[in-house]
């Protein structure tokens, strides 16, 4: 029988929307920022100089160093998202480990400091993954327990060692506000972390678990696929993840705070949602939520030089998922 | 019967996307008159169906009832219009007791009592949660509640289905009832007796295309038979290969008294090494549980499973397939990925388990993959998703995946289903090919003519045991309907 | 009459166990009176509209994330309105501003076709950015007789005032309800929607009735936040999860269908008297915090794993 040849416009542009998400995503980028160009003159670049001007150096630099974290959130966002999952527990988990590690550094040194601050990020995870993948919990609700109650433990310990200091283990600062080349140390990281996550996505037998599992659970047990399995694994990872952001996170902010790394936690789903990867499961680009951490960072600019308070930013973010996710079901609706 | 007419539907066609559902159904029911509305599984039945009870929109063709043609979507109007449906699936809200059910549906309180009366259910209790009462009590309520609406058509889908003898006499001796006092009613049925009991006609569906109407005499089941089965306007190989292999050896897979409530009460049979064993049952008798236990789904309550001398228990599909077991299943939406590509689709069980969860393997992959689409003749390539492909191709990636993988039994349920004629052509010699190299393969199949043409023996399941053993030579379709209907004489178990 | 008890047997099971609860606290505190019941009356209020809300859209088969949200809303927009103008009609528009929340949920949830979960979890941050836009800051003012009416037993002698509040207003809204068509639909349809469809309910408008009522409750929540802090907090509390939980444990399925809204007040209740056992047993409140956090894991945990028990079955 001959394929549907009729397919209408909408339909081919959903179509390539989903097979390539990057392409006009960075376009899109592009647009944003000369917006922001005519909003500011001279806060990108001088037109005249080209992209690689001094000045915009700093700025591009600045960009590429908030967003960071953002999408190393992201990424556990895109990765859980995959099994139509999600991680709230991400904020807090950054949060908790990069609070972990700054007390302990100033008692026990900076090495098993950070150790202990990325096993607390495995532990939160191990706890996620077995309420979805064996008590088949929905994702949501387990993850936002756990932050919750991880935000408690935090509260006790934060009173257990409110007597010791704190110490920015140095490497940390390094990566996080220093520069090399204009560009923010912070790549160092991020370059092998973002090959690590396309190579996880693409080119293993995890990554395709985690499509498929959001694809159609019912077929990949029909294969042999013990879910409860790949879920515990996932979470974990999410959980170490959201840890290693949120040591990264500290070296940027160099401040600890019982509430660091919390705001980023709306913002990293929204970039996944925008990049391409779908609640819904099944679908994702963590390259497209790369481009949707910018695409935010650049947003969150424009929204502060138009002094939009934080509600109408916060509010702004819950329309663009809704809106985003309701397109994307109207243009795959052939199902 | 009077010559009113109350329901006519006539050029009905409906497609979804490549399969043609209907081609030309029509069925026309008069005052008075109980029509049998029979047809072969995935003849277009339960589509014809949807159609009548305006619960979907014909792609063309009318439903008229009282003149007046049925809107979709919407079966509070269309049970105004009159015609009241009863279908196979309970409609009663299971957290609710009887009395809520049916404030919530307007139905008259003291018409339904007395309609469960008079349907044999004399201790229902009205504030007995719908939930905890039995299916065959929920089915009486279902009937009495069609009829306390007092429709001008009622329309029973297997309506005997999960009752015992009893209340099928009663269903049955009011029905009758009702269609003398001016009722329309559309009664589908497998069961010969009960039709010949309570019908007037008979309309047969075949392929989509509404054959015949016959009138309920004496002999009428053959005549019904061979309007099911028409003529096939398959020419070619008769027989792909007329060679029985004898089977020498022990079965591979042993299956003893296998039992599950409520349909399989107790099943037997051996498959033997490099045997197609066709699998020949009617709807709903008992097959869908077989595979799924088989392909490691849930266990079974009593009976026993070997594979290769011995004793199984299953608990997960994985141990299936770690004892060589692998389903294609009968819906493909349950085996497919749709988002994702062939290749994904078809590589899915190498990443199975967890030493093969890092880097992938990907020539080894590439090649295995590309073996099976070559092997199945999938027309695309390996990167294309897998929802934009045909049917038919969908149903090759199904099976492509154990393929690559290695088959030792196949488990295949109703793998042509909805397929293209090409495609089956193609499906046939790969079975046997498979066979010929050693495999099993449980062959359930929904289409009799491809018994003889892909099997070496067949079994018919009907309630839930198995009735009749065929050899390939035996199992011309005439035989196998008849077996499938129970209308079989012959004592032959494996 | 057998039938009523065995049918209420879940309620009736957590009414014994608050009444072992509080005997508990009695014995720890002897001194634990008729204000330690109101002070639990009080706490357990934003928390009680919170859980029934969430019922109602849990037994139409559905889950509302943006509870907490909708609720800090609400309590912004109280205290804005309380310092301007008389209390009567700042709290009808208060409630009605509810409606209209409830209400866009359940409408987009309906017309996108987005699963309720996803909708519900935007406009959760959708709604937080509104009571962020009323009022950036903790501010404004409750009228004084809103936060009187919470305070003391003066309406119903021996009763927290509290409590007679949380019961007349969750009453006044579902009560009405319940036993009218519409209740029956909103069951129908979380217990299974197609017999609901093929019984004639309309199962969208259902849908969009169930989150205006939850609208409407956590209208109810802002309001008593309101009474209980004098001012509008714009930062959602700790209800979501909260409220899941007393649902769970209040016997409503999470797949819907069954259950009322009894069981969910009283497992509030519960919890709240839990906190106040462990407060008065000198734990940490952060440990305090966290021990609740664990019980609501847990029983959201079993609730599920009870669901898929009963699904299998």
């Amino acid at each position: 029988m001959s394929l549907a040849s009729a397919d209408s416009m909408m339909v081919r542009v959903g179509r390539y929307l989903k097979d390539n998400p990057v392409v006009p995503l960075l376009l899109f980028l592009f647009l944003l920022i000369g917006l922001l160009e005519i909003m500011r003159p001279g806060i990108v670049t001088p037109y005249r100089a080209g992209r690689d001007g001094i000045v915009s150096m700093f700025w591009v630099g600045n960009l590429i160093k908030f967003a960071i974290p953002l999408a190393m959130l992201a990424a556990c966002q895109v990765l859980t998202m995959l099994t139509a999952g999600i991680d709230l527990s991400a904020g807090i988990v950054a949060t908790v480990a990069a609070f972990v590690c700054a007390t302990l550094s100033s008692i026990w040194g900076v090495a098993p400091a950070t150790i202990i601050a990325l096993l607390t990020g495995l532990l939160v995870g191990l706890v996620n993954g077995f309420g979805v993948g064996i008590v088949r919990v929905h994702p949501l609700i387990m993850t936002l327990g756990t932050g919750l109650i991880t935000t408690g433990c935090l509260q006790v310990y934060q009173r257990l060692v409110i007597n010791a200091g704190s110490e920015i283990p140095a490497f940390l600062a390094w990566l996080g506000t220093g520069r090399t080349l204009g560009l923010p140390n912070g790549l160092f990281l991020f370059m092998p972390f973002a090959v690590f996550i396309l190579w996880l996505m693409r080119f293993t037998g995890f990554g395709r678990l985690l499509f498929a599992l959001g694809s159609n659970e019912k077929a990949t047990k029909l294969s042999g696929v013990r879910a409860w399995q790949v879920y515990l694994a996932l979470y974990a990872l999410s959980g170490l993840i959201a840890a290693l952001a949120g040591l990264l996170y500290l070296g940027m902010i160099r401040q600890t705070s019982l509430s660091l790394a919390n705001p980023l936690l709306l913002p990293s789903v929204a970039a996944a949602v925008i990049g391409g990867t779908s609640i819904f499961g099944g679908r994702g680009s963590f390259a497209g939520a790369v481009v949707g951490a910018l695409i935010i960072r650049v947003l969150d600019t424009m929204l502060t030089l138009m002094q939009m308070p934080e509600g109408a930013r916060t509010a702004l973010f819950g329309a663009i998922i809704l809106a985003v996710t309701a397109i994307y079901v109207r243009l795959t609706d052939t199902r | 019967m009077s010559d009113t007419v109350l329901l006519d539907a006539y050029g009905i066609a409906k497609s979804f996307g490549a399969v043609h559902a209907l081609t030309n159904a029509r069925l026309r029911v008069r005052a008075g008159e109980v029509v049998a509305l029979m047809g072969a599984n995935g003849a277009g039945k339960s589509t014809f169906i949807k159609i009548i009870t305006g619960a979907l929109k014909p792609g063309s063709g009318q439903v008229l009832i009282r003149g007046e043609e049925v809107r979709v979507g919407n079966p509070a109007q269309a049970r105004k219009s009159g015609l009241v449906p009863v279908y196979q699936e309970p409609s009663l809200i299971p957290d609710l007791d009887v009395t809520d059910n049916l404030r919530l549906g307007d139905t008259p309180k003291e018409s339904f009592r007395k309609w469960v009366e008079e349907l044999g259910i004399t201790d229902l209790n009205m504030s007995d949660t719908i939930g905890e009462l039995p299916l065959a009590t929920l089915r009486i309520l279902d009937l009495a509640r069609a009829l306390a609406s007092e429709p001008d058509v009622l329309l029973l889908d297997e309506m005997t289905a999960a009752l015992p003898a009893d209340l099928v006499e009663r269903v049955l001796k009011v029905v009758r009832q009702q269609a003398n006092e001016g009722m329309g009613v559309i009664y589908v049925s497998h069961r010969f007796n009960e039709i010949l009991e309570l019908c007037d006609t008979a309309s047969v569906l075949r392929d989509g295309e509404t054959v015949g109407d016959l009138t309920i005499e004496a002999g009428v089941e053959e005549r019904a038979v061979e309007l099911m089965l028409g003529q096939k306007i398959e020419l070619g190989e008769r027989k792909i290969t007329t060679d029985l292999r004898a089977h020498s050896g022990n079965p591979r897979v042993k299956v003893r008294n296998l039992a599950i409530a409520p349909k399989v009460t107790g099943i037997d049979f051996d498959l033997y090494p490099g045997e197609v064993l066709g699998v020949v049952a009617l709807e709903g008798q008992g097959q869908d549980e077989l595979f799924d236990i088989l392909a490691g789904f849930y266990p079974a309550t009593s009976g026993l499973i070997e594979v290769n001398g011995k004793s199984m228990s299953f608990k997960h599909p994985a141990d299936a397939i770690a004892a060589g077991l692998t389903l294609v299943p009968g819906n493909r939406a349950d085996a497919l990925l749709a988002q994702r590509s062939v290749r994904e689709n078809i590589a899915l069980p190498f990443s199975v388990r967890l030493p093969t969860w890092g880097a992938l393997k990907l020539r080894h992959e590439k090649e295995r993959v590309q073996f099976a689409i070559d092997k199945l003749q999938i027309d695309t390539r390996a990167e294309g998703e897998v929802q934009r492909l045909s049917g038919g191709n969908q149903q090759k990636v199904t099976i492509g995946r154990w393929l690559a993988t290695g088959v030792e039994t196949l488990l295949l349920f109703d793998p042509t289903r909805g397929i293209d004629v090409r495609t089956k052509r193609q499906i046939y010699p790969l079975v046997r090919e498979l066979a010929a190299k050693g495999a099993s393969v449980l062959f359930y199949t929904s289409e009799l003519d491809e018994v003889s043409l892909a099997c070496d023996r067949a079994i018919v399941i009907f309630n839930g045991q198995i009735i009749d053993v065929i050899d390939a030579k035996d199992a011309d379709e005439q035989t196998l309907m008849r077996a499938a209907y129970g209308l079989t004489s012959r004592e032959g178990v494996a | 009459m057998s039938d009523v008890i065995r049918k209420n047997a879940w309620v009736a099971g957590l009414v014994a166990l608050l009444a072992v609860l509080l005997v508990v606290t009695k014995l720890i505190q002897p001194t634990f009176g008729v204000s330690g019941l109101e002070s639990i009356a009080r706490a357990a209020l934003p928390f009680a509209f919170a859980t029934a809300g969430m019922a109602v859209v849990v037994i139409v088969g559905g889950i509302d994330l943006s509870v907490a949200s909708m609720m800090a809303v609400c309590a912004v927009a109280a205290a804005v309105l309380m310092e301007r103008m008389a209390g009567v009609p700042a709290l009808l528009i208060v409630l009605a501003l509810g409606l209209v929340m409830g209400f866009l949920n359940g409408a987009l949830i309906v017309l996108t076709r987005v699963p309720d979960i996803v909708v519900t979890l935007a406009m959760l941050f959708v709604w937080e950015g509104v009571a962020l836009l009323i009022l950036e800051t903790p501010g404004g003012a409750a009228s004084d007789w809103l936060e009187q009416s919470i305070r003391g037993s003066f309406l119903v002698p021996g009763i927290p005032n509290a409590l007679v509040v949380t019961i007349i207003c969750v009453a006044v809204v579902w009560l009405p309800i319940r036993r009218s068509k519409l209740g029956l639909s909103i069951y129908a349809t979380g217990s299974d929607e197609l017999a609901a469809f093929r019984s004639g309910v309309a199962i969208g408008p259902t849908k969009i009735l169930a989150y205006s009522l939850c609208g409407v409750l956590c209208a109810f929540g802002g309001l008593s936040l309101a009474a209980l802090t004098g001012i509008g907090e714009p930062v959602p509390g700790p209800y979501l999860l909260a409220s899941v939980a007393a649902v769970v444990l209040g016997g409503v399925v999470l797949g819907g269908g069954r259950g009322s809204l009894l069981g969910p007040l009283i497992a509030v209740y519960i919890l709240r008297i839990i906190r106040t056992i462990l407060t008065l047993l000198a734990f940490d409140p952060n440990v305090t915090t966290i021990i609740e956090g664990v019980i609501m894991v847990g029983v959201v945990m079993l609730g599920t794993a009870a669901m898929m028990r009963g699904a299998q079955q």
